[in-house]
């Protein structure tokens, strides 16, 4: 294949590479638009999930990690367990959120990686999650103080949220397994 | 049979009777629980999301710690399960990598696997004090116990039956419905509440339509969720959502306490009332 605009050879190397190492095959794809059709959040998308692999399949990682689709995709997993060329569209999208949170790319919807971040602290910190923190943490940093306040305080009556977090034991086991730099980044 | 417990922070948090319903039915059921010592979190979505080696490892830690108890891991949360599946996988694909060796692994069961297994259906049945019939039930997957295959080894997960299996055993009916396997976005229910109401609002209105009193599901997440969105729409009627061993236990016991009833966020007033009535009939026959 002659190397021209639309190729690969033209579109971020690392990346595919990265995809290659990953097991997810992203030339497969023959845009027959199933991992679309199923996508549950399809409707908040602003690039559908089989304009994703196929973007990947150019290499295109900066246009991708733009995308408010890699925030709102909600791992369901339906598109990659009905991908006819078992392309695994699931792990290519937690590529995708992994390098932007690497990059340090502004999330273009802030809202989804703070809580992720709200709730990883919360178990970097006590091995296990702290609803009640982690909640709290997520309202801090989102600015979102009042959204689901009315249930917040529901579930607090019905005994559903604790006020104090439980800790294990091994939290020096925990502490290093979120040191790590990631070493299958560094492969 | 003896098996070793991994209850997920859910279950000692926001499904805190997940945990005791799970524990009741086994117990009934005489198959002994062993916590798995120090347990940590799964990371859950949160972590395979947003870093991989993260998703891994800490799933990874609970296998280990298993590993050395030996019995197979039973898993009530559909999050978790699929997590400690996960890094199964990758354990088994690259032991090195991850810096394991001599791994022996026990299975990882998901709760409704293990209750819709014809032994155990044909034991809840004997021991069942309180049929629950007349009820119709929208028995619902969502994702996680079921997908990705490939990590789950699930065999039929477009078209599962364990909940239904389960259902059927305590003497209710499940229903025929469309949304069984749809995802209800859980993990963008804080972020994203529109987007968790739309969905929430598709899966009732299709239980509905398919004439449910109510819905029961396996995973903690869903539970929540879809009580929980349910308040904010216009909908009347809002459907409960049971647990599939809240049920059972309820049948088993042949009663349904009131704490466990106060728990809901959605009145689960119809179970007291199958039960109730399913008590009158038994009476009027004596």
């Amino acid at each position: 294949m002659n190397s021209n605009d639309i190729s690969p050879d033209q579109g971020n190397q690392k990346f595919l590479t990265k995809l290659e190492t990953m097991g997810v095959d992203v030339h497969a794809c023959y845009q027959c638009g199933r991992c679309s059709a199923g996508c549950p959040i399809t409707e908040f998308f602003d690039l559908t999930t089989m304009e994703v692999v196929r973007l990947a399949a150019y290499g295109m990682e900066e246009q991708l990690l733009h995308t408010k689709t890699i925030w709102l995709c909600a791992a369901c997993e339906t598109c990659a367990t009905r991908c006819p060329n078992d392309i695994d569209i699931a792990v290519l999208m937690d590529v995708l959120r992994e390098l932007a949170l690497r990059k340090g790319i502004k999330p273009a919807e802030p809202r989804v990686p703070v809580f992720h971040q709200s709730f990883l602290d919360s178990i970097k910190h006590w091995g296990r999650a702290y609803e009640v923190g982690l909640i709290a943490g997520y309202k801090v940093r989102s600015g979102d103080l009042m959204g689901d306040m009315k249930l917040g305080l529901k579930m607090f009556t019905k005994g559903k949220l604790s006020l104090t977090p439980h800790s294990i034991k091994g939290k020096a086991e925990i502490k290093k397994i979120f040191s790590g730099k990631g070493k299958e980044y560094e492969r | 049979m003896k098996l070793s417990y991994y209850p997920g922070c859910s279950l000692h948090g926001t499904a805190l009777d997940y945990d005791l319903s799970v524990k009741d039915v086994c117990k009934m059921l005489d198959i002994e629980l062993i916590e798995i010592p120090d347990w940590n979190c799964c990371g859950a979505s949160s972590a395979h999301m947003t870093n991989h080696e993260i998703g891994v490892r800490l799933p990874l830690r609970n296998l280990l710690l298993a590993a050395e108890l030996g019995h197979d891991i039973l898993v009530p949360c559909a999050a978790c399960f699929q997590r400690l599946k996960a890094a199964e996988k990758s354990l088994k694909e690259e032991p090195e990598f991850w810096d394991v060796d001599n791994y022996t692994e026990p299975k990882i069961v998901h709760i409704s696997s293990l209750l819709a297994d014809s032994e155990i259906v044909n034991k809840a049945k004997e021991l069942i004090k309180l049929k629950l019939e007349g009820m119709h039930i929208a028995c619902y997957y969502g994702c996680l116990s079921l997908r990705n295959p490939k990590i789950t080894d699930v065999i039929n997960y477009e078209q599962p039956e364990t909940l239904e299996t389960i259902v059927r055993s305590v003497g209710a009916q499940p229903v025929s419905w469309s949304h069984r396997t749809e995802c209800c976005s859980g993990s963008l229910t804080m972020a994203r509440p529109d987007i968790a109401c739309k969905l929430v609002g598709d899966i009732v209105r299709a239980a509905k339509r398919a004439g449910a009193d109510a819905l029961v599901t396996d995973c903690p997440m869903c539970q929540a969720n879809v009580e929980s969105r349910q308040l904010d729409l216009d909908e009347t009627d809002p459907l409960p959502v049971f647990f599939g061993t809240e049920l059972m236990a309820a049948a088993l016991n042949g009663q349904y306490p009131a704490k466990q009833q106060r728990v809901h966020l959605v009145s689960p007033d119809i179970l007291t009332n199958v039960m109730k009535s399913s008590l009158a009939d038994r009476e009027d026959s004596v």
